[in-house]
């Protein structure tokens, strides 16, 4: 007797694996290496082209959490003073005598911290969206950052602790390795366990979610406590490759953060979205930046460039939708 | 009972406001001498007029950060073209800025009701661009006190029938507003959109049209306030008002007017950003240092929303329990 299993992946299709958003990404990555290798000649160069990472992977290990955050038809707009918080406080405690170990416990302790506060606020107070839950804890969690610190910066960290920014394991900078392993565990968590599928079911709808038995808060507190951990990784890296801190670090990541995640295809109305997206647009934007830096483009001009990039990576989905969406609340 | 708890909510407010201002007395007696409280109210007015946009847009279930931005970027224009222009009518510089934050409204209006970006994202990319230009406007100079002429920096200080301008003119934009949302058919489909949206559509309401306005409006309040606040501080910086957003929110939440949308009244912002005012004008008086400023402001946000949101179960409960079965 035959029998017939019945999978849940939809069958392979030529036309949908040519429609992926992704190849979009890979097409414009190509194209920012070719802009950018005629405009310096330094910038195809393999071993530039490794270096570069170094500058702009600290904020990637935020845009894996994010990613969950917004699949749940979140926000979370407070990591970047996390990352600002997390930094004070062990450089802080280093500088007061705590070894250095247990200060780069205590900053992955505050990020986790923070971000379970978050998620506990956004869980009891539903009537309260996590745009204002996060835009208050933001203010708050850089205001702490500002009253341990003021404007003085803390570091004269010891020898070892450069490694995490600055070191190669092999030819291959450790932070990129790094980020490596964390993407893996993210996009396995994502896409090949319940809790994934959970994330994608809440983020489609919470309610009917809710009523098929998914954990939704404790799903939330996990996700949020999750972006606070990444988000002090984030100020590990960050912190090592400065060699100091100082309250006002890592401002304007919260922007970068989601406009990668919104770049990489994931839909701000939840839902919809892959792993593999954020991560290309997570090269996209550091290999951009990298290489309007070579050919002296300001900082202000790339504010510009950021902010439409990711109006741009919005709004595409929206027109190519054609039809308008009922608003969701 | 939900206005009885908005009239409470209000003297509440307003007890508080005076409890504070009695506290901050007895401790520095220079808090209400004159020059101290004229000095206070001139500086709340500006955050005041803010506050007037954003409760339209958060009624809608919306929220602007960009406006810090679109202040400093439609200061920057305008201080540039009184410093280039100098005989320049200072009611011309005003047009000005408003047109600029009036342009940069639309584009968010658009963006947000038209593509139906979410306001966060949208405000938030725009937040960027229009702080970008600021620095490429100005080439990232200042433009200050001494290449601006004294009309414009008049515009501040001078005064309208006895009342300092600033002063006036949001009272002005106060009696403006207060019509505008309680008396005209305009103003209350905004609370219909942002307390229902699918009611407000099903009853024949253009909510796009509603949200294009109020971002609109919110743009050139911000850019008329940006003419105002370079006026007032004679200089013009790429880095003018930034996160002064967060300020404007504080402002509205404190208000009463409801994140989730479609409530809020213009007697609760004047509230909000007078607490808001004394706050800031308070805490220097009392020797708490600058760096715990922006720890309060957000300790005082979350406080308020989370009040807010505790007020607003209360009155649900008793919704639930005087209805008849």
């Amino acid at each position: 007797m035959e029998t017939r299993t019945i999978t849940n992946r939809r069958e392979f299709s030529w036309r949908s694996f040519i429609l992926q958003w992704e190849w979009l990404l890979v097409a414009l990555i190509a194209a920012v290496f070719v802009l950018n290798a005629n405009l310096s000649e330094y910038f195809l160069d393999s071993r530039h082209l490794l270096d570069a990472t170094m500058g702009f992977l600290d904020k990637a290990f935020i845009v894996l959490p994010m990613v969950f955050i917004i699949l749940m038809g979140d926000i979370d707009i407070s990591v970047a003073s996390i990352v600002a918080l997390s930094s004070v406080v062990m450089a802080d405690l280093y500088q007061a005598g705590l070894p250095m170990e247990w200060a780069m416990a205590v900053c992955l302790a505050v990020g986790s911290l923070c971000g379970w506060i978050n998620g506990m606020l956004i869980v009891r107070f539903k009537e309260l969206s996590s745009v204002i839950v996060t835009l208050a804890t933001m203010i708050i969690y850089r205001g702490i950052a500002y009253i341990i610190l003021e404007d003085q910066a803390a570091g004269k960290f010891p020898k070892w602790f450069k490694f995490l920014g600055w070191e190669y394991v092999g030819n291959v900078p450790f932070i990129l390795v790094a980020f490596a392993v964390c993407a893996a565990v993210f996009t396995y968590l994502l896409h090949k366990t319940t809790f994934g599928r959970k994330l994608y079911a809440i983020g489609n709808n919470p309610t009917a979610s809710k009523f098929s038995g998914v954990e939704v808060d404790r799903i939330k507190v996990v996700v949020f406590t999750l972006a606070g951990l990444m988000s002090a990784v984030a100020a590990l890296f960050l912190t090592s490759r400065m060699g100091s801190s100082r309250p006002n670090i890592a401002s304007g990541y919260e922007l970068e953060v989601i406009a990668m995640v919104v770049l990489g295809g994931v839909s701000t109305a939840g839902g919809k979205g892959r792993m593999a997206g954020a991560i290309l647009a997570v090269f996209l934007i550091g290999y951009l930046r990298y290489g309007l830096g070579l050919v002296n483009i300001s900082a202000q001009t790339l504010l510009i460039v950021l902010g439409l990039l990711l109006l741009f990576a919005v709004a595409v989905p929206r027109l190519n939708a054609g039809q308008r969406t009922v608003g969701r609340t | 009972m939900s206005a009885k708890i908005a009239k409470f909510r209000e003297l509440g407010l307003l007890a508080f406001i005076l409890l504070l201002s009695v506290g901050v007395q007895l401790r520095n007696p220079s808090f209400l001498t004159w020059e101290n409280l004229n000095d206070m109210i001139t500086n709340t007015a500006i955050l005041s007029i803010l506050a007037v946009g954003m409760m339209l847009v958060i009624l809608t279930r919306g929220i602007d950060l960009s406006i810090g931005a679109t202040l400093a970027l439609s200061g920057m224009v305008s201080a540039l073209a009184v410093s280039r222009y100098p005989e320049l009518h200072p009611l011309a510089a005003i047009g000005i800025g408003t047109g600029v934050g009036l342009v940069c409204g639309l584009i968010l209006g658009f963006l947000v009701a038209r593509i139906r970006i979410l306001p966060i994202i949208a405000t938030l990319g725009m937040m960027n661009v229009f702080r970008g230009l600021t620095y490429e406007a100005s080439g990232g100079k200042w433009v200050s006190a001494h290449q601006m002429p004294d009309s414009f920096k008049d515009i501040a200080t001078g005064s309208l029938l006895g009342i300092n301008n600033l002063i006036a003119i949001a009272i002005f934009i106060y009696a403006a507003a207060y019509y505008f949302v309680n008396h005209t058919r305009t103003g209350r489909r905004i609370y219909a959109v942002g307390s229902n949206p699918d009611s407000a559509a099903l009853s024949g309401i253009r909510s796009g049209k509603i949200l294009q306005l109020v971002y609109s409006v919110m743009g050139a309040l911000a850019g008329l306030a940006g003419v105002l606040w370079v006026s007032k501080f004679a200089s013009a910086q790429g880095d003018t008002a930034t996160g002064y957003e967060l300020s404007v929110i504080a402002a509205c939440v404190l208000g009463g007017v409801s994140i989730a949308g479609g409530a809020g009244k213009i007697s609760g912002i004047v509230l909000g950003s007078i607490l808001l005012g004394i706050l800031n004008n308070a805490l220097p008086m009392l020797n708490v240092s600058a760096f715990w400023q922006m720890f309060i402001q957000g300790a005082v946000i979350l406080f308020a929303v989370l009040f807010n949101a505790l007020v607003k179960r209360g009155i649900d409960r008793n919704h639930l329990m005087r209805r008849k079965i």
